[in-house]
């Protein structure tokens, strides 16, 4: 059994990152949702490893696939979606066969998520504290004590007695990192945590949420559309487009020299304070998930097509040590 | 420089009361001391950049016409825009246009997407029959990159964000205006289509000579497409002037706090190292935001905070031929005549069409 | 058209309770549209057959203390009902929607004015009111002026409700867009907001229908309806007035009755189905 498993995951750990130890092993994952119009492969045949303790960034524009892909590791696919096939293990544990007690068990003790505008989520007539602490006895009570995890994200004593409405956008949002984080979860999904909140307001977030993750020693996986702050929070970075992961690499092979066309068009496209005058949109409409292109589902907007690209699919390859890339450029001896 | 400008708002206040039976009234001011004129000969770029509940959508509504001001006022070509009649009117609606925000919510969704574009020309009789319609919508849609065939006869929800909001765009271009007024026309736009369409603002200001007010909370792209740069906080002015020198050099402690809070698109530049500067010290008041203060809007959150800065609002100084920063730090500077933006804004923007 | 008509069936797959509401008042529509090439209309006139006969294969739902065939007498006033009810609430639907919309668009004093008589008259008792005024005009009474006096006090809920939905979508960005394209207010109202209010209007209609029919039943109930008219509710007044309960006249009440359940269950799953369309949470699922 062991041999196999190592002999499975070979193919997917580079070299360099042998030792370390994975926690989440996503294979061949395909979420679809069957609606009147055709079936929508929202998540289309995913391969992800996420290392201990590391820093992941899943980046995609809106009909990627990212949110998708996340709500699928707690079981959390409303129909007419479902998950079609496909596994994902933390620590070896299957995720995607687990029924709702499970995966009420799960949330908080293993896996942590800070959805998008969590800070509408709170109970309005209850204190903050009173809000931690239900939270925690209901999974059986943490580690930590309710003044410790305020402090932790950098919240005073005086706002555990405060409501919901007394607390500002970004006060809210810690609040929920504080809950995600109360029973030291190992993995921490977080759905762009700051998009609703102001540029000055998220730095300081993303300041709270990477301590406490190097605290915890715990893995995240930071889902979102803003390049910046991806390359200044993550570690790694997987490139989604029209639900399928089309790079993965280390953030700086990415930023400096990414494999995959729309990698590098998207970098390009930017605004940044680099960026003056100079426009480089990305050629061409979003892909509409009803009625994908044939082959390469990039092709229609991709500078370096050649005829092949609408004939077959890529899949995701290995090109560079810690560097896998789903392209026809790079497959062996494709290349001319 | 002509006397009767485009657009002009002379010390324009906005206040929003709410409150109810059992609450307290509470008032919200949304924009306040605000002036700014438009010339109407030569284009200018403008980029108002704030964050939310600075007050930006406010102005551009005030603007527009939509939403009217509690004191002071909005003209167009020298006359208060109450007191336009039928024919001005009809041609300050052709000359100032739009582009909103969210691509879906300006589509009735009764109609197929023609109908935005077809409905001004009727409006304003630009054009006469029904083939010089088909071929105006055309020419505007091809104009912002898009392809006839592939957008008319489709209902909104047929067409993606990126193509819907290039239709208003085009819808904007078809009445030749003077003036496009663009409140955040790419934040729900995907990250792939936004340079593309920046990029067709830009055109539409270089190539057909209209002016632009682009309202943003994203400095990076108003950094990239604007020559010039008012930072709201809070309903009011907290510097303006060329947008390279303000993002190279911001002078007003907020400016520098938001710039330096932008995460560059670059790894290892130390954002998450470096940390968040604290307050003023004794100046502890809760985040509660649209208080109504007296003094400085910033003066919650600053780390420069005097004790001044509590009880007078400071004016617009001018440290420079190009800047003006509303911050006592810098009283020793000319304050700007009446805070008007125009004094500020002006030098660099005549220079623009070649 | 095509489309509109793929979309409408469309809808109807989506909504069992729309598809089978409709399917019941049409049944209504098509029972008094076809008997009246069966019998005689004569046959709902007294003494036109042998009093007090059990319903028979001559006689399906048998006859009257005054000898009127029941049959006819449903084959009749079944469409007369109905045109009280579609007439009253058309009236008072229109007349709300009308009011609605210039007290939720215009505003200000308009809406001050039109909201203040809207409660001060939900206030007063509708049947109180009805009675009185039925009573007064009773010699002359016909449908037509049965179906305005109902309409008379059916409009302040319309006004209310229509008048909140407009409030709602007056903030919607196309109306914004509307307003810089050059168009006008009443303009806006007609091609921008109206439209769209089309199946909320819809439900409307039918509810405003089954409240008119209601209204309408209760008056002639109490005998203050249409005397020489065979209506749904004129017949009921008859059982009542000649005791069919006590003396074992079971049909002379229970078919009556049986077409008003089949007709208020029918509206009442129309308007319900509408409703589901109407909601834009539904629709944006689409």
């Amino acid at each position: 059994m062991i041999t196999a498993a190592t002999s499975q995951s070979t193919s997917s750990i580079q070299p360099s990152s042998a030792g370390r130890e994975v926690l989440l092993e996503i294979r061949g994952l395909a979420v679809h949702f069957e609606t009147r119009r055709g079936v929508a492969k929202a998540v289309n045949d995913v391969d992800l490893s996420l290392y201990k303790g590391e820093r992941f960034g899943l980046v995609g524009e809106s009909g990627s696939g990212k949110s998708t892909l996340i709500l699928s590791l707690l079981n959390m696919i409303k129909p007419p979606g479902r998950i079609v096939h496909g596994s994902a293990k933390l620590n070896r544990r299957e995720l995607t066969n687990l029924d709702g007690e499970e995966v009420r068990q799960l949330r908080l003790s293993e896996i942590a998520m800070i959805p998008q505008g969590a800070m509408n989520s709170m109970n309005p007539v209850m204190r903050i504290g009173d809000q931690l602490e239900l939270a925690m006895a209901e999974h059986g009570g943490g580690e930590h004590s309710v003044r410790e995890l305020m402090e932790m994200v950098g919240l005073s004593e005086a706002t555990e007695r405060l409501y919901p409405h007394e607390l500002s956008g970004g006060m809210k949002q810690r609040a929920c990192i504080a809950q995600a984080i109360s029973l030291s979860p190992k993995l921490i999904l977080a759905d762009e945590p700051t998009s609703a909140l102001d540029v000055v307001v998220q730095r300081q977030i993303m300041q709270t949420l990477k301590n406490l993750q190097n605290r915890l020693h715990a893995t995240v996986l930071l889902v979102g559309h803003d390049m910046g702050l991806m390359a200044q929070f993550a570690e790694r970075v997987g490139i989604m487009y029209g639900g399928e992961l089309v790079e993965v690499g280390e953030v700086d092979k990415i930023f400096v020299e990414p494999k995959h066309p729309y990698t590098r068009l998207l970098i390009d496209s930017i605004s940044s304070f680099e960026t003056k005058g100079d426009f480089r949109g990305i050629p061409g409409n979003a892909m509409s998930l009803l009625n994908p292109p044939s082959g390469c589902h990039f092709h229609p907007r991709c500078p370096n097509k050649m005829d092949k690209c609408q004939e077959r699919p890529p899949t995701l390859k290995e090109i560079a040590p810690d560097h896998t890339a789903s392209c026809l450029l790079y497959e062996e001896g494709e290349n001319s | 420089m002509s006397d009767e400008f485009l657009l002009e708002a002379r010390d324009v206040r906005k206040v929003f009361r709410g409150g109810g039976m059992l609450q307290a009234d509470t008032a919200t001011v949304a924009v306040d001391h605000f002036s700014l004129k438009i010339d109407a000969d030569n284009p200018t770029f403008t980029t108002i950049a704030g964050e939310s509940g600075s007050g930006k959508t406010t102005i551009a509504r005030l603007l527009l016409g939509l939403v009217d001001p509690t004191s002071g006022e909005v003209r167009y070509r020298g006359r208060p825009l109450p007191d336009l009649d039928k024919v001005k009117r009809k041609q300050y609606r052709k000359e100032v246009q739009a582009i909103f925000q969210d691509p879906f919510e300006v589509y009735n969704p009764f109609y197929k997407v023609d109908h935005i574009l077809t409905t001004p020309l009727k409006k304003f009789s630009l054009a006469n029959s029904r083939s010089e319609i088909q071929d105006r919508v055309e020419t505007a849609l091809t104009a912002v990159g898009l392809r006839p065939d592939e957008t008319l006869g489709r209902y909104p929800h047929q067409l993606s964000g990126g193509q819907r909001q290039r239709i208003t765009t085009a819808r904007a271009l078809l009445l030749e205006p003077k003036l496009i007024i663009a409140d955040e026309p790419v934040s729900m736009v995907d990250a792939s289509l936004r340079a593309t369409i920046l990029e067709s603002l830009h055109r539409l200001f270089r190539e057909f000579g209209i002016s632009f007010l682009y309202i943003t909370h994203d400095l990076a792209t108003a950094y990239q497409v604007s020559e010039s740069l008012v930072v709201l906080y809070n309903g009011t002015v907290a510097e303006a002037g060329d947008t390279e020198s303000i993002i190279r050099n911001p002078k007003h402690p907020y400016t520098q706090e938001l710039i330096h809070s932008i995460p560059a698109p670059v790894p290892g530049t130390e954002w998450l190292e470096k940390p968040v500067e604290e307050k003023a010290e004794g100046k502890e008041i809760m985040e509660a935001e649209h208080q109504v203060i007296s003094g400085c809007r910033y003066v919650h959150r600053c780390p420069k905070a005097m004790n001044k800065c509590v009880g007078q609002l400071p004016d617009l100084y001018q440290t420079g031929d190009t800047r003006g920063i509303s911050c006592f730090l810098y009283e020793e500077s000319v304050p700007v005549p009446d805070g008007d933006l125009t004094e500020i804004l002006s030098t660099k923007t005549a220079t623009i069409q070649d | 058209m095509m489309r509109r008509l793929i979309l409408m069936r469309n809808y109807l797959a989506d909504s069992p309770s729309l598809a089978v509401g409709l399917a019941m008042l049409l049944s209504l529509i098509a029972f008094g549209v076809i008997g009246r090439f069966i019998i005689d209309a004569e046959m709902a006139e007294p003494l036109a057959a042998t009093p007090r006969l059990q319903p028979s294969t001559e006689h399906p739902f048998g006859t009257d203390d005054s000898g009127r065939d029941l049959f006819a007498v449903m084959v009749v006033g079944v469409p007369l009902t109905l045109r009280i009810g579609f007439l009253a609430g058309g009236v008072g639907l229109g007349l709300g929607t009308f009011l609605g919309f210039l007290s939720g668009y215009i505003g200000g004093k308009v809406d001050t004015i039109i909201r203040g008589t809207v409660d001060i008259l939900l206030t007063v008792p509708g049947l109180l009111v009805l009675i009185s005024i039925a009573s007064t005009i009773r010699e002359e009474i016909s449908v037509e002026i049965m179906a305005l006096v109902v309409a008379s006090l059916s409009w302040m809920w319309p006004t209310r409700t229509i008048r909140a939905q407009v409030l709602s979508m007056r903030e919607r960005a196309y109306v914004d867009m509307a307003k810089l394209n050059g168009m006008g207010t009443f303009e806006i109202i007609w091609r921008e907001l109206f439209p769209n209010l089309l199946p909320y209007l819809a439900a409307s209609f039918a509810v405003s229908v089954s409240a008119a029919v209601l209204a309408t039943i209760s008056l002639e109930a109490l005998g203050l309806g249409p005397q020489n008219e065979p209506t749904v509710g004129m017949t009921i007044y008859w059982a009542i007035t000649f005791s069919a309960l006590i003396r074992g006249m079971w049909w002379w009440w229970s078919i009556p009755i049986a077409f008003l359940v089949l007709l208020f269950v029918g509206l009442l799953l129309v308007a319900s189905g509408l409703d589901e369309l109407a909601n834009p949470k539904q629709r944006q699922a689409e």
